[in-house]
């Protein structure tokens, strides 16, 4: 299976994708499933997944939805998280552009929300901003609404047909490798290896810009991402999950999988959007993949660095 | 939600104007303002557009505004276009000795934001408030400098005017 086939819904065939746009380059569940009864439950529970993630369709974005919720996240961002975003002029003004990010705070990711309310306020909801999210977030019960912000599953199919709208698109490619990082390790941009997002950016020939954040992995205790568990359950195989995540969490003290979400600590919360980095313009005409994830890497890393050394205290920032 | 400020200027009402409406002076003088820039062709006068920004809080907040009201060296009034809500108005009248009272007033709010929406008018309406009277204060700062300046200049003008034809005189 390629990493841009679609299934009849538009998505990639993963049943449930991991927000980084990652190569679908394993075996299919539905592949190893053949046969047996406990292969066809399996095909079975991962068709009810996939049928639950919404199709790709940018229509469902809806600015008077988002300009109408502004104030509320501002609320929340401005009371709560003591948000602060800075660079967003670092943004080109106009045309697709791929924004790269760090991404923290377990399945709820308060440096999204902060991230989104500043976007839409500065740019106007009126500019097309999508946000790429895992297909679990997306088939979640009540969390329909996120449809509306412009939060589509995350697949190469989908993010190329947002980049060829003309929209701003917000990926992770650490997804949820790097969310459920360990809270020690909340200093560090960990995106697993995955280049996804470069091939994206030359093969549309967009900029990206790195958008840098810190204070999301304070919002609860993060003690393991469960790696060996979900392998020892079968769950990266059931639902390509390669994380069962263990954290201390308010309302449920241990809370292992994070699928109910949780209610995050108010930590500050600080973004920082970097210049664009045009690939072509910095590393010639074919770029070397490698060479650009390092660089990009390298540079999101100094910056996190640097948004750390301001801060003095966990939480208060 | 509607906030407002005001302050007396010891210049008439034609020196601040000036300020006003310049929009190349805006970022020197409103305070927690990030941007204000013109859109178009046209840079000032009834109809002229600026991409406005204010911090509030954890956003940059604004928009596309417009000039719909304009009479000149009295009142100017601007609306929203895109963005937040928003009508602005400055308010310039003419008092003794040669001063001015100047009122800032702006009007903010999201149309169907409901409960939320108020509560974040009212959590906003103190950051507000002190961005206008921080504008107004570095507004008169900078208006009143601008006068002594000229004076000064006038003043230095008229010497040498006077040195220069009493010399002349006294040569003849």
């Amino acid at each position: 299976m390629s990493a841009t086939a679609t299934s009849r819904n538009g998505h990639s065939g993963n049943p449930v994708g991991d927000g980084s746009l990652r190569p679908d380059d394993e075996a299919s569940p539905e592949a190893e499933s053949q046969g047996s009864l406990p292969g066809r439950l399996l095909k079975a529970f991962t068709g009810q997944i996939t049928s639950r993630v919404p199709p790709a369709d940018l229509d469902e974005r809806d600015p008077d939805y988002i300009r109408e919720s502004l104030p509320g996240l501002w609320l929340l961002s401005s009371l709560y998280f003591r948000g602060e975003v800075r660079g967003l002029g670092n943004i080109p003004e106009e045309g697709p552009v791929l924004l790269v990010g760090n991404h923290s705070g377990g399945n709820l990711t308060p440096d999204t929300t902060v991230f989104t309310l500043a976007f839409s306020a500065y740019f106007g909801v009126e500019r097309r901003f999508y946000q790429l999210a895992h297909n679990l977030v997306l088939s979640m019960p009540g969390l329909g609404f996120l449809r509306k912000f412009g939060t589509v599953a995350a697949s190469p199919a989908n993010a190329e047909k947002a980049l060829r709208s003309g929209a701003a698109v917000l990926v992770y490619p650490g997804g949820d490798h790097e969310v459920h990082r360990p809270s020690w390790h909340s200093q560090r941009v960990d995106f697993a290896g995955r280049r996804g997002f470069i091939r994206l950016a030359l093969e549309h020939d967009v900029p990206i810009v790195p958008v840098v954040s810190i204070g999301g992995q304070e919002t609860a205790l993060f003690l393991s991402r469960g790696e060996s568990l979900s392998k020892l359950l079968g769950l990266d195989r059931l639902l390509r999950l390669k994380v069962l995540p263990i954290s201390i969490a308010l309302p449920w003290g241990i809370n292992v999988g994070d699928f109910l979400g949780h209610i995050p600590l108010p930590a500050k919360i600080t973004v920082e959007a970097l210049p664009p980095i045009r690939l072509r313009d910095e590393f010639g005409p074919e770029p070397d993949v490698d060479e650009a994830y390092e660089h990009i890497l390298r540079i999101m890393q100094e910056t996190l660095d640097a948004l750390a050394a301001e801060r003095r205290l966990p939480l208060i920032g | 939600m509607r906030v407002s400020a005001q302050i007396e200027i010891a210049a008439p009402p034609e020196d601040v104007w000036e300020f006003v409406v310049d929009p190349a002076r805006q970022l020197h003088f409103m305070a927690g303002m990030t941007r204000w820039e013109v859109e178009g062709e046209q840079a000032t006068g009834m109809g002229a557009r600026y991409r406005t920004l204010m911090r509030v809080g954890s956003a940059e907040v604004g928009g596309l505004v417009e000039v719909v009201e304009w009479e000149e060296g009295c009142d100017l009034a601007w609306s929203s276009v895109t963005g937040v809500d928003q009508r602005g108005r400055w308010r310039l009248r003419a008092r003794p000795d040669e001063c001015t009272h100047v009122e800032l007033r702006l009007a903010y709010g999201v149309a169907g934001a409901g409960l939320l929406g108020w509560i974040a008018e009212q959590v906003a309406a103190p950051t507000v408030r002190g961005h206008l009277r921080r504008s107004l204060q570095q507004l008169k700062r900078q208006v009143e400098h601008e006068r002594l300046r000229r004076q000064a200049a006038q003043r230095r003008t008229a010497r040498g005017a006077a040195s220069g034809a009493s010399a002349s005189s006294s040569g003849s």
